[in-house]
């Protein structure tokens, strides 16, 4: 065990300058940061959101909102290819997972089925499915009556459709908001998780990223409630109005037509801007594409004097008067807005309505201040905590706590450096794991300086003391870090965010200890004995 | 100058471990005991990661007035709000109850900050709904038995099943007293405490394979020895490096508790009472279990005189 070839001399110490040098960015300042990196493309250690300061954020497809938005479409589809097909029906009725509707006359029965069975909507099925695609209903024909239902792996389809939407617009709304680097992905089925590095206005951007952002301009009803527990007529539906101080004692709901040809939506707006209006209330000010231009100006041409209700994720913002009708295709959402409501839907409007709604299911956000008191408690718990090691080791094994001493450094040394290289996070659990392994990371000197002992003392030379020592205490030092490494790595399996970051932290711990143990120190011993020819072993 | 190295431990100590292990199962057991008691009497203090709700700490400009943001939040309707100092009379930690659905969860917070307002900084929030918080804990115990098997096997693979057996049994016992601690003193369990009991159970294990590959070894080397005082003769030659050894940890440990801040406080205490009772465990527990089970070898009658003399003597020292 102590004979070292010249190449493997070498090869131990170009690992350690190697190590050294990857490690350089974490103490350099942002000078030599900046040259590491355009020379070498080396940068320090990825700090985790709970050192740097931010937010992590998950957020979940309601279901029921969007089996509940599916049920509307798929309604109003059915009533259109209806009335296209001239094919009489009883009623529409929608139920928790489905449509069903009675066709009036049997002699339909064919022409019904062929018009409907154009509505089942392919999607794309999960992998896990099998691919390809697959209905979303699942269509039965009782007599005279059909009914949609929704079928369970149709839904999953639509759901990671919804969910690859979904972040496609949270994106352009989170990007608008200035935040930088947000990392936005997939998680699971029906999640997304996004990271948000840095960010100082969480509350803003979590009412950016809440907002389904669904608007439409609808004609208001002819009659309207006159108590809280009236039934609005057909094709009507009762919604919230938003609360106006200006206007103390308007109602608090109000009846809005729902007839598509009373509705003009707002994913044909082609843009959003905050403004002002006359009364230099906020508003925001928008444009329509050709399409919904064309809509929206024959609707206002047609009810002239009356009211239209803008309605955003089913709340009536306002309810302004057409005084004339909008032919230019643009025209402004008034509301009892603030100017930072204004800019964020006029950025949530931008980017389109989300599919269905997102709940936030889990939110941890960590502020910048609370970030970097927590780097420099940890950075003072391992530097104070190398040092108390460092000194204490010195007290049993003189100098060959030296020489375990040099490891240890090497070996912190090696583990930023590996982590810096892979782009592994660091995490305030993973600064608890380095400060763990500098008290573990001694047990395998530790193990062998004791068999070495061991050995010497019952009577062999030092060099035959020192060889076995080595070899003796290599099974027990790898069986003793193996279980640290299971324990490790099923962490790593099931933990999220930052007990992952100590879960890494640990592992690549052990892996370097063992390294350091078997080359540095090993190398160190042997160029001591090689050079002294000790008579006895001081330990 | 020649550095006379301190010996911690004295060589050629003869302590009759397996004796004793007589009292330290007396005592473990009841401590095991007193641990599942008080977890199922007391219970744990479940963090939001369990539990769900919302964890926030915020700084005031000045010396918070807890009474006076307690009446503030009592009054907003989002069930009971508990608050406490936080490391400095500046910071207060608030915690919600689950509110029971997410929209819900996020609402309340909401009402926390616009009651607070901008003059406090929000230090940090943490807002966990029902749904996260049970998959959470379902990860965090299946984590744990994932690991214990995990660990088991490798013992089984490694070793031979009596040291399996022995080890799982002084896995057991860390893991039970940690969770009964953390019981008995009302402290906050949360998934880093879960990191820190997966890490005991790596470090008692560290500690326990250390003792049993003595155990091994010394039974190939010294066939004739009874198997008491064999494992009495390994746990004696192992007993510098194990207390080195822990030492070390708790010294790095003991930096992380006094200066790593309170986020990490929690933790580190898990860890330290963990390494401590870890330590204890693979001598009085483990060891003492591969009796009970009988290794490979039967316990032979040999007396002890006739053990000691079979032993090698150290001839420097």
């Amino acid at each position: 065990m102590l004979f070292f070839s010249r190449w493997k001399i070498l090869a131990i110490v170009a690992s350690l300058l190697l190590a050294l040098f990857v490690a350089l960015p974490n103490v350099l300042p942002a000078g030599g940061r900046a040259f590491m990196l355009d020379t070498f493309g080396l940068r320090p250690i990825t700090l985790g959101l709970d050192l740097r300061g931010g937010s992590n954020v998950q957020m979940e497809v309601d279901r029921k909102d969007l089996t509940d938005k599916l049920g509307q479409i798929l309604a109003s589809d059915i009533r259109s290819s209806l009335r296209e097909g001239k094919i009489g029906y009883g009623g529409i009725q929608r139920n928790a997972d489905g449509v069903s509707v009675t066709i009036t006359k049997p002699e339909d029965l064919a022409a019904a089925r062929t018009a409907l069975e154009k509505l089942r909507q392919p999607v794309t099925a999960s992998l896990l499915a099998g691919g390809g695609t697959i209905d979303l209903y699942d269509l039965t024909q009782d007599g005279q009556n059909f009914r949609f239902a929704q079928n369970p792996l149709g839904l999953e389809g639509k759901i990671g459709g919804a969910i690859k939407q979904s972040i496609a617009i949270l994106e352009k709304r989170i990007n608008a908001l200035g935040t930088t680097e947000p990392v936005i992905q997939q998680q699971g089925k029906d999640r997304i998780a996004i990271q948000l590095p840095g960010i100082q206005n969480i509350d803003q951007v979590k009412a950016a990223i809440g907002t389904t952002a669904k608007l439409t301009f609808n004609l208001m009803c002819e009659t309207q409630a006159t108590g809280p527990n009236a039934v609005p007529p057909p094709e009507c539906k009762a919604l919230e109005v938003k609360p106006d101080p200006r206007r103390p004692d308007g109602p608090k709901t109000m009846w809005i037509q729902t007839a598509s040809r009373a509705t003009v939506d707002g994913a044909d707006l082609s843009d959003a801007q905050p403004a002002f209006d006359q009364n230099n209330q906020p508003v925001v000010t928008f444009r329509f594409n050709q399409k919904g231009a064309v809509r929206f100006g024959k609707l206002t041409a047609d009810n002239v004097g009356k009211p239209f209700a803008i309605v955003l994720d089913d709340v009536i913002q306002s309810y302004p008067n057409i005084n004339e009708a909008i032919l230019g295709g643009s025209g402004q959402i008034s509301g009892n807005f603030s100017t930072e409501e204004t800019a964020n839907l006029a950025v949530v409007l931008r980017s389109g309505a989300l599919p269905a709604k997102l709940n936030i299911v889990e939110e941890r956000t960590v502020g910048p201040s609370l970030g970097s008191d927590s780097i420099k408690a940890g950075v003072t718990a391992a530097i104070i905590g190398l040092a108390a090691v460092i000194g204490f080791i010195f007290l049993p094994y003189g100098f060959f706590g030296l020489i375990a001493n040099i490891a240890l450094v090497a070996n912190l040394i090696m583990l930023v450096a590996i982590m810096s290289f892979f782009g592994f996070t660091l995490t305030l659990p993973g600064i608890a794991g380095i400060v763990l392994t500098l008290g573990m990371a001694v047990d395998s000197n530790v193990l062998i300086y004791e068999r070495i002992r061991e050995e010497w003392r019952n009577g062999r030379t030092p060099m035959s003391a020192i060889d076995l020592g080595f070899g003796e205490a290599l099974r027990t030092v790898v069986d003793a870090n193996v279980t640290t490494l299971i324990a490790a790595l099923v962490l790593f399996g099931v933990g999220s965010g930052p007990v992952r970051g100590f879960a890494v932290t640990l592992a690549v711990g052990i892996a370097t200890t063992m390294f350091t143990a078997y080359t540095l120190t090993r190398l160190l011993v042997a160029l001591w004995v090689r050079h002294r020819k000790p008579k006895e072993i001081n330990l | 100058m020649r550095w006379k190295p301190i010996r911690f431990i004295p060589d050629g100590t003869k302590i009759p471990f397996m004796r004793l292990s007589r009292y330290g199962f007396v005592l473990s057991g009841l401590a095991t005991i007193l641990a599942v008691l008080a977890f199922l009497t007391i219970g744990l203090n479940y963090g939001i990661d369990f539990k769900g709700g919302t964890v926030m700490t915020v700084r005031t400009a000045e010396a918070a007035n807890l009474d006076q943001m307690r009446r503030t939040l009592d009054g907003l309707g989002i069930g009971s709000v508990e608050l406490q100092e936080f490391g400095s009379p500046n910071d207060v930690l608030i915690r919600l109850e689950s509110q029971g659905d997410e929209i819900a969860e996020q609402a309340a917070q909401q009402k926390v900050k616009d009651a607070l307002g901008q003059g406090v900084e929000y230090r940090s929030t943490e807002t966990v709904g029902p749904k996260v918080s049970n998959e959470l804990t379902q990860a965090a115990i299946i984590a744990t038995v994932i690991a214990l098997i995990c660990v088991l096997a490798y013992l089984w693979f490694r070793f031979e099943w009596q040291f399996a057996v022995g080890g799982i049994a002084s896995l057991l016992h860390d893991v039970l007293l940690s969770i009964g601690l953390f019981s008995v003193m009302g402290l906050e369990f949360n998934l880093n405490i879960i990191a820190a009991i997966l890490t005991i159970i790596g470090y008692s294990l560290n500690d326990t394979v250390v003792v049993f590959d003595r155990i091994r070894e010394y039974l190939r080397k010294y066939k004739s020895m009874g198997l008491v005082d064999l494992i009495d003769f390994s746990i004696n030659s192992v007993l510098p490096r194990t207390l080195l050894t822990s030492i070390c940890t708790l010294i790095a440990l003991l930096a992380l508790y006094i200066f790593g801040g309170e986020v990490i406080h929690g933790f580190a205490f898990a860890m330290i009472w963990g390494v401590i009772v870890g330590t204890y465990s693979s001598i009085f527990v483990a060891a003492p279990v591969l009796i009970l089970t009988g290794s490979s070898r039967q316990v032979q009658g040999a007396p002890a005189d006739a053990a000691v003399k079979s032993r090698p003597v150290p001839q420097r020292g």
